[in-house]
């Protein structure tokens, strides 16, 4: 018999061939013990990789790569594959009724406001890192952002951390947080790091259905979201100011 | 698409001995998935799911090698030193050298042995994963083999080193 084909030393290693054949490369081998020798470390190889790899196999799967397989795309991905059309019409829907002359709310409002009407609805994925892990998403954000923050907390008016993300902003990285009151009702307080290095007094936006409060305090840009009476808000933001500067 | 968290445990196996290290292991099943879910419209229904995780896998991570080399004069400094092996088991030294052995195939080879032994692949579906002809497939399989063997010793008495046509 000839040399048999790579294709069936390799299948025979393999384990991969029918009866009959294997007898015929088997009666080849025991004339070839080089090649007798070279085939069984082949499938000594294999057992090898297996031996070492495939406890991994019994290995609880990280959490990060269960969420990673079930998250639905997010929302920016739904965002950039609808083109930004998508966005905009749930904006300019959520906005409506806003005057062409309220264009000139300064971006830090529009900006926030944006934020919070593409986060809020989120049911699943409100959030990237939850109230729960709070002293890592404050460290991780005052990171990201490049100076400490801080979260503020609003239990007093009825509203609870939800936890927070971070966004693209303008100028580099911005912050979101969320809290949500027992009703459902959600507000959000977006904080960016602004060069100018001012302070100013809180402004109110109105950008349709959401009212925003915002304001500048050195080195960050804060801007509290929520669609409620004006009233409330204020005293939450209030509430806000005096806790960042105690 | 049918839920992917079925296939973590085969990918993070595959994963782990085309990387060498549990981290970087991880890290591209995790880049796999988000591309896999951003990318899913492009799945054919039918086809099967595990294979074609396995092709954006495998892309993923030759253009990360190719990067790598790319930079890898400039990036010496900050690569992170090589984490040690979990050497539980008696032949813990044995699965080091096999574990450097396999990191020294070129990575198509790799691909190709793990395919095959590991993960169980047949030639036929190892070529289109890889989209690769079988025949490249039957003879970068003959490569990494020999290779292995010469970096295991386990061939070195049995035969002279073959000379390795390209």
């Amino acid at each position: 018999m000839n040399r048999p084909l790579d294709a069936d030393l390799h299948a025979w290693a393999d384990g991969r061939l029918d009866a009959a054949r294997a007898a015929e490369i088997d009666a080849w081998l025991a004339g070839h013990p080089e090649e007798e020798a070279r085939l069984l470390d082949w499938k000594r190889q294999k057992e090898l990789l297996h031996a070492a790899f495939d406890p991994v196999l019994e290995e609880p799967v990280p959490a990060r790569l269960v969420d990673a397989a079930r998250r639905p795309p997010r929302v920016w991905r739904l965002a950039a594959a609808f083109g930004w059309l998508a966005i905009g019409v749930v904006v300019g829907y959520l906005l409506r009724g806003v005057k062409p002359g309220d264009a000139t709310a300064p971006a830090l409002a529009r900006n926030a406001a944006i934020a919070h009407v593409v986060y809020t609805p989120e049911v699943r994925h409100p959030v990237e890192v939850g109230a729960d892990q709070e002293a890592h998403l404050v460290q991780w954000l005052s990171k990201r952002l490049g100076t400490p923050l801080k979260t503020p907390h609003f239990a007093a008016q009825g509203f609870d951390l939800v936890g927070g993300r971070l966004l693209p902003g303008e100028r580099g990285p911005v912050a979101q947080f969320m809290y949500q009151d027992r009703g459902g009702r959600r507000l959000t307080l977006y904080v960016k790091t602004d060069s100018d290095n001012r302070d100013t007094a809180f402004r109110y936006a109105q950008e349709g259905k959401i009212g925003v409060f915002y304001w500048l305090d050195g080195r960050l840009g804060y801007a509290l979201s929520g669609e409620m009476p004006r009233a409330e808000l204020l005293a939450i933001a209030e509430s806000a100011y005096r806790q960042l500067n105690p | 698409m049918e839920d992917l968290v079925a296939h973590l445990p085969r990918l993070r196996r595959y994963a782990r001995a085309l990387t060498g290290d549990r981290h970087l292991a991880d890290d591209l099943v995790q880049d796999t998935l988000e591309r896999a879910l951003a990318r899913s419209s492009l799945w054919q229904r039918g086809s099967r799911l595990d294979s074609w995780l396995l092709t954006i896998m495998h892309n993923l991570f030759v253009n990360q090698v190719r990067a790598h080399a790319r930079h890898a004069t400039e990036a010496l400094d900050e690569l992170p030193a090589e984490p040690a092996q979990r050497a539980m088991q008696t032949d813990a030294l044995e699965v080091r050298d096999l574990n450097g052995a396999l990191l020294a195939l070129p990575v198509e080879q790799r691909a190709v042995l793990l395919l095959v032994t590991l993960d169980e692949r047949s030639y036929e579906e190892t070529a289109r994963i890889l989209d690769i002809p079988v025949g490249t497939v039957m003879s970068r399989l003959s490569r990494a083999r020999e290779r292995l063997r010469q970096l295991l010793d386990g061939g070195v008495q049995a035969a002279p080193a073959l000379k390795v046509v390209k």
